[in-house]
Formats: structure tokens, sequence, C-alpha cells
């Protein structure tokens, strides 16, 4: 069953910038993209598993912090080495000022 | 003794101990400055490199110009240490992809830069993730140049790129028949290694034409401009290159401890692209070069205090290296200003006695 579930409200995250997301023992990044969508994925990097939210995000792509490997973070594409494995991606919506996300 | 092996007995210490892929420690900044320091931006790279390769060619150029005359001599050490030194830098900065903000001119400037230090650009990649990720951690740690106790003949010669520059052109030749090393096997992925092939043999390619021309003409003009200087300009980054680390503590967890932040001449800086404020690069590395000097005003109450000079960093590194050669068990440890948080001292018993 998936739910959707209360993220943050959306003046939490500055437009091109990342935040990090905690919820049922699992962390995600919510991110606010720079024409005012928000995204979200899963919050570690697949290669080392660093946390993405304390990373640089440019356009559409999230920079991770330790290796600078790179993500769409709208579909998840891993786009630069070293980071090869593609992360999750989950549904978004902005509902009363709040971004809440979708998650299994 | 120390086993430096990527899989020798250290290795599977380092993990049962804890310090592979740690939790390092980070000095504290707030979200909204640290975006303002990793932000990327195209031109400040642009114009370095403009000057670096307009310098190469004006250099080369009158080196040739004047060949075979003595005159040449000064323009060709200057073109062997844009060539043999501030290629070790651009390898590393664009590698980081911090150079540019535009992903291709990162990408051109680290392949031009990796063919001229001779370092796979795959391959090399690879290893430098690892040593982000588990600096001067023996046995997980692919790039450290000073070893426990130091090797001291393969340090001096690759003053002149005896060791390293060699080694990467035997590298070359193996990964060009096709096969990899069996440590390169153990960080770069499957789905990178006939990359790796690939740029092997294109450099072999590269050289043998560069060979070919020279016996061609007769003179080994032709290896002055392409391959040579890696030998002869190499002083400069290893001479740079060895204060990031040397003397320090191995086997920690806080770069504050493994790393050192050393003020350099303007000159010393463009060829090493600010890569002389160490732990400031290794604590936040997507902190572009041209902003490290921001970074270094904003966390210094939170560092040891930087060491003066090139010439002071060996005149602390070395009397360490050499009780290290006479086998005593220590390191160099600064001392942190009172507004630093302090080391933990707990994690870092491996690395031996502090030498002061």
């Amino acid at each position: 069953m998936t739910d959707w579930i209360d993220a943050c409200a959306t003046d939490e995250i500055d437009e091109e910038d990342v935040i990090r997301f905690d919820h049922a023992g699992r962390t995600y990044a919510i991110y606010h993209s720079p024409d005012g969508e928000f995204f979200c994925t899963d919050g570690l990097c697949t290669h080392e598993q660093v946390h993405l939210a304390e990373g640089l995000v440019m356009d559409h792509v999230i920079e991770c912090p330790k290796h600078n490997g790179q993500f769409d973070y709208r579909t998840g594409e891993a786009k630069r080495a070293p980071v090869c494995v593609n992360l999750a991606t989950y549904p978004t919506r902005v509902e009363g000022g709040r971004v809440q996300i979708k998650v299994s | 003794m120390r086993n430096y092996s990527l899989i020798g007995p250290d290795a599977e210490r380092a993990v049962a101990a804890g310090l592979a892929a740690a939790d390092w420690y980070h000095s504290d900044i707030p979200r909204k400055e640290m975006k303002a320091l990793m932000a990327r931006e195209d031109g400040p790279a642009i114009r370095d490199t403009a000057v670096l390769y307009g310098a190469m060619i004006l250099f080369a150029g009158l080196g040739t110009w004047l060949w075979p005359s003595l005159w040449s001599a000064p323009f060709w050490l200057a073109y062997g240490v844009l060539y043999g030194s501030a290629s070790d830098s651009r390898w590393h900065e664009c590698g980081h992809g911090t150079a540019f903000r535009t992903a291709w001119m990162n990408n051109a400037v680290y392949h031009i830069a990796s063919f001229m230090i001779v370092r796979n650009p795959v391959t090399w990649r690879w290893s430098h993730a690892r040593h982000h990720t588990d600096t001067i951690i023996v046995g997980r740690d692919p790039e450290i140049a000073v070893m426990r106790p130091p090797a001291a003949l393969r340090l001096l010669s690759n003053f002149f790129g005896l060791a390293d520059a060699w080694a990467g052109w035997r590298r070359m030749l193996l990964n060009a028949s096709g096969r990899l090393a069996p440590e390169e096997a153990t960080f770069i992925p499957e789905s990178d290694r006939p990359k790796v092939v690939a740029v092997a043999r294109v450099w072999v390619l590269i050289y043998a034409a560069t060979i070919a021309l020279a016996l061609w003409t007769g003179s080994i003009l032709p290896l002055m401009v392409i391959g040579l200087p890696r030998l002869y300009g190499a002083w400069h980054h290893v001479m740079t290159g060895l204060l990031q680390h040397g003397g320090l503590a191995d086997n920690v967890i806080d770069h504050r401890l493994n790393s050192r932040t050393v003020y350099m001449n303007p000159i010393s800086r463009f060829i090493y692209w600010n890569m002389n404020y160490h732990i400031e690069h290794h604590m936040f590395p997507m902190v572009p070069y041209h902003r490290l000097p921001d970074l270094h005003e904003r966390i210094r109450g939170d560092l040891p205090v930087p060491t003066p000079s090139i010439w002071a960093g060996y005149r602390e590194m070395l009397p360490v290296l050499m009780r290290q050669l006479r086998g005593e068990e220590l390191f160099l440890k600064r001392a942190l200003p009172a507004t630093a948080r302090p080391y933990r001292e707990e994690l870092h018993l491996a690395s031996g006695q502090p030498a002061e």
C-alpha cells in the first residue's frame, strides 16, 4: 500500500536546492528545481551511501558531495562517474503549500 | 610493517577496524554559505586554461625556434613545468568536475591533462574517488605518495618522473594489450574497463607517431614537445604534492590530521590550482579551486595553523620522514587553535606517536 506523505513546506527548499527528509527508517532527498517543480529521490548516493542533501543542485542535476558523481534527479539517471547505478525516484505533489511524496 | 597493497592484509584490517568508507570529520558551515562556496562558473577556469595553453604554445614555440642552441633551455624548462606539473592539478580539478561549470570543458581539459601526466583518465578517476573515500588509509588508498617508511629513492626519482611516469607508460602498454593490473580490478567497475583499454590504445598511437617523427627527422625535438616534459618538468608537482600528506598521520578519519594546508607564492598556486589548501579540499571536495581561499578563511579557526611556505613545509616534514626511515613509528601532529573542535584521539590510535 502506498500513501502520500507530508514532507515539508514548499518554502523550506530554495529553488535549485535540496533537503533531506527521513521517514520510516529511510532517508530521501527532496529537490526544488529552477523551474519551480519538486522531485524526490532516495537520499543516499548509490556509489558510497553519502547523503545527497549535502550536495550541489545545478539545473536538474544533483552532485554528490563526496566524489562529485551526478544524477538527473528528475529520472534518477546516473550521469557522471563514479556513480553507475541509477537513483530510485518517487512521485511528488504540492497540496496546500506542502510537498508530499509517495513512497511504498 | 605497513602493507600498502590494496589486496593485502592491511586492506582487510582497515575494513575490520571501520576505517573504510568511514564518517569523516567536517567543519560546520551553514548550508547557504556552503552553497555559495560550491557554486560553479566557467570564467576563472577559461581564463586560467587560456593562460596555460597560451604559455605552453609560446614556450614550446620559442624552444623549437632556438633549438638546438642552449638558449632554448629556459623555454623548455618553463614548458616542461606547465606540461609535467600543471597537468597534475588540471587532471585533478577537472577529474572532480569542479573547475568549469560546463561538463564538456571539464572533460576536455581532463583528457588532455591525463595524457600529459600519463594517468589513464578512466583508471585514475576511480583511483582518486577511493583516495577521497579512504584518504591515507593503509591498504585502501591507492594514492599514498609518502609511505611509512618512505621509499626515499622512489620519491627522489619522481622529481624527474623516473618512477611514476615509467610506471604510467608500462601500465599504458599493459592496458593497450587489453589487460588490467590486478589492483586496478579492485576499484574499476566492469562497465568502465573497455574504456581503460581504448584510451591506452589511443595514447600508444600518439606516442608511436611522435617517436616515428623523431626517427624520421633524426632529432629528439618531437619528444621534447610530447613525452619528455613529463620527466624534465615533473619536479614542481612532486615538490608540492609531497606536502599534501607527507609526514602526517595515517589511518585517521580527520583530514586535519592527515592533510596539510601550505601558503604558497602566486606562480606555484597557478601551477597547482590552489591545491595548497589541501585540508579544505579534502573536507569539501565540491568547492572549486578558485573558491578554496574563501573556504580557507571561513574555516581556518577550526584547522591547524597553515604551514607558512613550501620551504617551511619541507623543514617540518623532512625530519619526521628521516625518523620514519630509521623505523620510528611516529607522525607530525599539528596543534589546533583554541577555536577548533578537538581531535577525537580515541579514533586515531592506529597512527603511532606524535613526533612532538
